[in-house]
């Protein structure tokens, strides 16, 4: 049994394995027929290191962010992330993990587009009741840039922009894990690099570990570990850092 | 080793600072879908303050409504016992003879059928008759003086001072008569009063055998508080000597009574516009919280609960829908203003109009439980939203069954539409029959907008052009409220529709005479003496003797050997006069339906009489029960021989009791004359010859009788259609709430569309077919619905026969379609104005 940890209080225990996928499957019913979207995906990810899923569209590879995430629950297998069984909780057990623990990058940046960019980076702050919001925040749009627009709405600032506002909300909860979906999906090339840069940065400063969903194979060869999946099941896995 | 599951506290302020910050942008917008509420609460206040108004006037006034502390009223003689106890009571008395009759303008000829009240005595002694001059209605009795209605001043161009015949005398118009006490505007238009004094009536001649005359007697007490008690010790005394007694508190509850049901009326009326706002309410709420999926699924990835994201937005419905139940207040608290001017021409006292805070507190309170109410099945559905359509929206629908907290939130709303329904009621059965009416009625409009949609869907040629297909496929959009608009406007429409075509449908139950052989002016009160004479006067105006009967007074002493005393669930048989008549024959308008019909006995025969059967099964009174009549004075037992069908509606004289010929033939008795007069005219000089020659003849011009009855319900009708106007503006406001509600739809809509080539007229074209056949689901819905009610009313409750009338049914539908256009052309004109590339980059 899990007792609990007032998020005041923080203590985080680190793990070698902070993400362990076991004979995870994922079954749709569409149509009146099932859909396996992933069959029997097993891996584990290093607390720390870089990970790119790539597949073609289609593949499941959003599917599984989605299930690594706790945003889903598998229909078969275990999800373990930072040592909870996410598995055995219900959404609003999943949602206080998340907001704990996960940091996250969408491919349209999903901000909430009435709250102005700094509100928008205090968002997950506020949610877990932290003090210092204000200028913890503040300092995280300074480091992406962006400290002069934080009055701005979403609607005020360009793709690139709203990204970095993205990034700065992702990490402002110093998450463990931070997904990113497509982070660069809607970006032309320039701005791309200008966002994954930012992103790798900051990573590396707060040490969190990276995984990212994207069919951008270059930007996958900047990871240490690239898990292909294509038609659901994992094809192959380069360099491979998990602990057995 | 493993971590512990993360404790999460959110400070319930900053879900207000939340619910704040995401209804940024959007407030307008959510003001809208809620306006369409504050019409239905604005009606309810202005009701709810009319009625607090009223209450408190009745209770302020009551005594000026009856004049007097106690009123003892009958239309019996008064027996000498009776005359003795009357002589005993008050400290100061006053009486008053009411009855019909003709009054006669000397000056220009004219005449007309009036109440006459012969008054004796300082009546009233609480308020006043209104005079003009003022002195007029204190110095009338001193003389041969009257006071004349104000109505009648200006029918006949009268004047202070001119003379009038009443019966065989001349009296002087003393002064117009504006207000007497209890009397309504509409009540002085359908039967104008005139005062003479009562020492004089006698000379008039007026009273002769059959006059139907009410005698009031009016009391004043220096200590009035035993009253009441007095009356219930006395009542069965009352009762045998044919008496009905009024005091202050009778007459308060009375009035307050009366009102009741128009109060209720207006509420009910205030209701539907609340439900059909409601309505418009739930499917905003429904397409606002779609609109806020990519944003609740964003803040659901970063962590926060189901719970939290749904009082975030329950929060925002609270406040918007507490602004809105204000607002609706505060035009409510203005609208009852208008209510008294009406309702003025029904109202007897003066109303004073002021804040009724408990009106106000009652419409806000009810303002937010219903908007919270219809605003939580989608609010609910918040809850049900997953953080996985943040990165897109998965493959199976999460949240689309309702669940048990829906259905109970279901619950809640009939409950509370039952609960509502019942404090005006007061009644369960008419609480569930009203309740059932308008469920019925939405279910109805679904299936048959369902229907028409249907239809049009298979009769639309594929060859007919393209505007017009995706003009009709524009209803089919996804989170479209096609149905929900058809709902709302059709409800109002039917709601409308349904008033005009009842209001009709009443005129042509009363329309008695169209064609050129129906009677159109009845004369009576004829004595035996005078009926050679008016026949002779008819004649040499060259009228048809269209319909001449006797007249017979009579009461109902015994029915099969119990009296009145005996026969205590049936007094009412007992208490009425009953006029009767003689013949050999039945006329046109009566049919036997059990029985056999005698049309002629011989002396010492059975008397066997003919009863209406309505009249029967009200008396209680079967085939060959026997009945003993006192024709006034003498005993006639009779037997019932026959029951009849009465057709009522019929230009002749009809009875409820018909004796044969060959008894009553002696009776004291009067006649009646109905003839046929060809103008306006000839009417007014026979008349006036009538009332010269035959002072005590009463005449009846029965196109007037029409026009009066016209202007009631007119009167009424605009009553009814001012409340129904609360539904169809409500209607209106949903409807303009749905165009904006879908305005990015329609925007992305209209950009593909540019950017394919179509020119702004071509949209503007294909928006205006959708609204068109909107207009027509709605309408027709709404008009098949107010056909199909009208129908069932005029067959089953007015017993008339209803065609609706095709112009006006055929203008009411052109103009619902029309308004529908073009709102929702002109709420779309906008998009039009601007080119594709701005309007993506304000949309993106």
């Amino acid at each position: 049994m899990f007792g609990y940890i007032y998020t005041q209080t923080l203590k985080i225990q680190l793990l070698e394995s902070i993400l362990n996928i076991r004979n995870v499957s994922k079954i749709y019913q569409s149509a009146g027929r099932e859909l396996t979207v992933l069959d029997n995906i097993n891996f584990s990810i290093k607390a720390g290191s870089t990970v790119a899923i790539t597949g073609p569209s289609g593949s499941g590879k959003t599917t599984l962010l989605g299930l690594c995430a706790g945003l889903d629950r598998a229909s078969s297998g275990t999800v373990e992330l930072n040592g909870i069984a996410l598995e055995k909780l219900n959404e609003d057990q999943r949602a206080a993990v998340r907001n704990q623990y996960v940091g996250f990058i969408f491919q349209n940046f999903q901000l909430l587009p009435t709250l102005t960019a700094l509100e928008n980076v205090m968002v997950p702050l506020e949610l877990r009741g932290a003090k210092n919001i204000r200028s913890n925040a503040l300092a995280l749009l300074d480091k992406v840039g962006l400290a002069d627009r934080s009055h701005h709405y979403p609607i005020q600032l360009s793709g690139g922009e709203q990204q970095r506002i993205s990034l700065a909300r992702a990490f402002s909860n110093q998450p463990a894990l931070l997904f990113a979906d497509e982070p660069t999906g809607n970006l032309d090339a320039e701005t791309s690099e200008k966002v994954i840069k930012l992103l790798f940065d900051l990573n590396k400063d707060a040490g969190t570990t990276l995984i990212i969903v994207t069919h951008d194979l270059e930007l996958a060869a900047r990871t240490e570990r690239n898990i292909k999946i294509k038609g659901g099941i994992i094809i192959s896995d380069e360099n491979p850092t998990y602990v057995q | 080793m493993s971590n512990s599951l993360p404790k999460q506290s959110v400070p319930f302020s900053w879900l207000f600072k939340m619910a704040w910050r995401d209804s940024r942008k959007n407030r307008a917008r959510l003001l809208l879908f809620i306006s369409s509420i504050i019409l239905g609460i604005a009606a309810l206040v202005a009701v709810y303050s009319f009625k607090d108004n009223l209450q408190k006037d009745i209770d302020a006034q009551a005594k000026e409504l009856t004049g007097a502390d106690l009123v003892l009223d009958s239309r019996k003689g008064v027996s000498k016992a009776m005359q003795k106890m009357l002589d005993t009571l008050g400290n100061e008395r006053s009486q008053e003879k009411t009855f019909a009759s003709m009054i006669y303008f000397q000056k220009g000829g004219g005449s007309r059928l009036v109440q006459m009240k012969a008054l004796e005595g300082n009546y009233p002694y609480y308020g006043s008759i209104e005079t003009i001059p003022l002195a007029a209605a204190e110095q009338f009795q001193s003389g041969r003086n009257a006071l004349v209605d104000q109505t009648l001043m200006l029918q006949f161009n009268a004047k202070v001072g001119d003379s009038v015949k009443v019966g065989d005398l001349n009296f002087k118009i003393l002064g117009t008569l504006t207000k007497a006490p209890g009397q309504t505007g509409i009540g002085a238009t359908i039967a104008p009063t005139v005062y003479i004094p009562l020492q004089l009536l006698g000379k008039t001649n007026l009273i002769k055998t059959g006059s139907r005359i009410n005698n009031k007697f009016y009391f004043r007490y220096n200590d009035p508080s035993g009253i009441d008690e007095w009356v219930k010790k006395n009542d069965s005394k009352l009762e045998q000597e044919g008496f009905d007694a009024d005091t202050v508190e009778s007459r308060k509850e009375q009035t307050g009574r009366s009102f009741k049901d128009v109060n209720r009326f207006l509420a009910l009326s205030g209701f539907i516009a609340l439900l059909l706002g409601c309505v418009g309410v739930g499917s905003a709420i429904h397409v606002y919280i779609q609109e806020k999926l990519s944003a609740i699924a964003t803040l659901r990835c970063l962590g926060l609960k189901s719970r939290h994201a749904f009082l975030i937005y329950l929060i925002q419905v609270f406040f918007i829908g507490l602004i809105a139940a204000v607002l609706g207040a505060a035009l409510g608290t203005g609208i009852q203003f208008l209510l008294p001017l009406v309702l003025k021409d029904f109202l007897p006292i003066e109303i004073t109009m002021q804040v009724s805070w408990p009106a106000v507190g009652q419409g806000i309170l009810l303002g937010l439980i219903i908007s919270v109410l219809f605003a939580l099945p989608s609010l609910l559905s918040v809850r049900k939203i997953s953080p996985l359509n943040a990165i897109r929206l998965s493959f199976e629908k999460t949240g689309e069954k309702r669940d048990f907290l829906t259905w109970v939130v279901y619950l809640l709303m009939a409950a509370f539409i039952l609960a509502f329904t019942y404090l005006q009621m007061k009644t369960w059965l008419q609480t569930l029959v009203f309740t059932a009416s308008i469920a019925i009625a939405f279910l109805l409009l679904i299936l048959l907008s369902k229907i028409l949609m249907f239809l049009v869907r298979k009769l639309l040629p594929n060859s007919s052009g393209y505007l017009w297909r995706q003009g009709f496929a524009n209803l089919y959009r996804p989170n479209n409220q096609t149905l929900m608009l058809t709902v709302s406007i059709g409800l109002s429409t039917a709601f409308i529709c349904t008033l005009f075509f009842v209001q009709g449908i009443l005129m042509s139950r009363v329309t008695l005479s169209s064609g050129n052989n129906q009677p159109n002016m009845v004369m009576f009160d004829i004595q035996n003496t005078q009926k050679g004479g008016l026949d002779s006067l008819t004649k040499a105006f060259k009228l048809p003797l269209m319909n001449q009967v006797p007249v017979v007074t009579m009461r109902i002493e015994e029915i099969n050997g119990k009296k009145a005393s005996a026969d205590t669930n049936n007094r009412r048989a007992y208490r009425n006069e009953i006029r009767a008549t003689y013949q050999d024959t039945l006329t046109a308008a009566e049919k036997i339906t059990a029985g056999k019909w005698t049309g002629k006995i011989k002396p010492n025969e059975t008397v066997y009489i003919s009863l209406d059967q309505r009249y029967a099964q009200q008396i209680h009174v079967e085939l060959n029960d026997k009945i003993l009549f006192n024709v006034q004075g003498m005993m006639i037992p009779t037997v019932v021989g026959s029951l009849r069908e009465v057709n009522w509606s019929r230009m002749q004289t009809n009875f409820r009791v018909v004796f044969p010929a060959g008894i009553l033939e002696e009776a004291p008795q009067f006649h009646v004359l109905m003839t046929r007069v060809p103008s306006g005219a000839v009417s007014a000089r026979f008349q006036g010859e009538v009332v010269q020659k035959f002072a005590n003849v009463s005449v009846v011009d029965l196109d007037l009788v029409l026009k009066l009855l016209d202007e009631l319900l007119s009167k009424i009708g605009f009553v009814i259609q001012f409340m129904a106007g609360f539904s169809m503006v409500t209607g209106w406001i949903v409807l303009i709430s749905s165009v904006l509600t879908s305005k990015n739809q329609r925007i992305k809509e209209s950009i593909l569309l540019r950017t394919m080539g179509a020119s702004r007229k071509q949209i503007l074209a294909i928006n205006a077919i959708e609204y068109f056949f909107l207009g027509v689901f709605a309408a027709g819905a709404g008009l098949i619905l107010a056909i199909s009610g009208s129908w069932a009313l005029a067959k089953f409750t007015f017993d008339a026969a209803f065609v609706p009338p095709f112009i006006s049914t055929l203008l009411l539908f052109g103009s619902i379609v029309l308004l529908v256009v073009i709102t929702g052309v002109l709420s779309t004109r906008s998009i039009l104005n601007q080119p594709p590339l701005k309007i993506l980059r304000t949309e993106s």
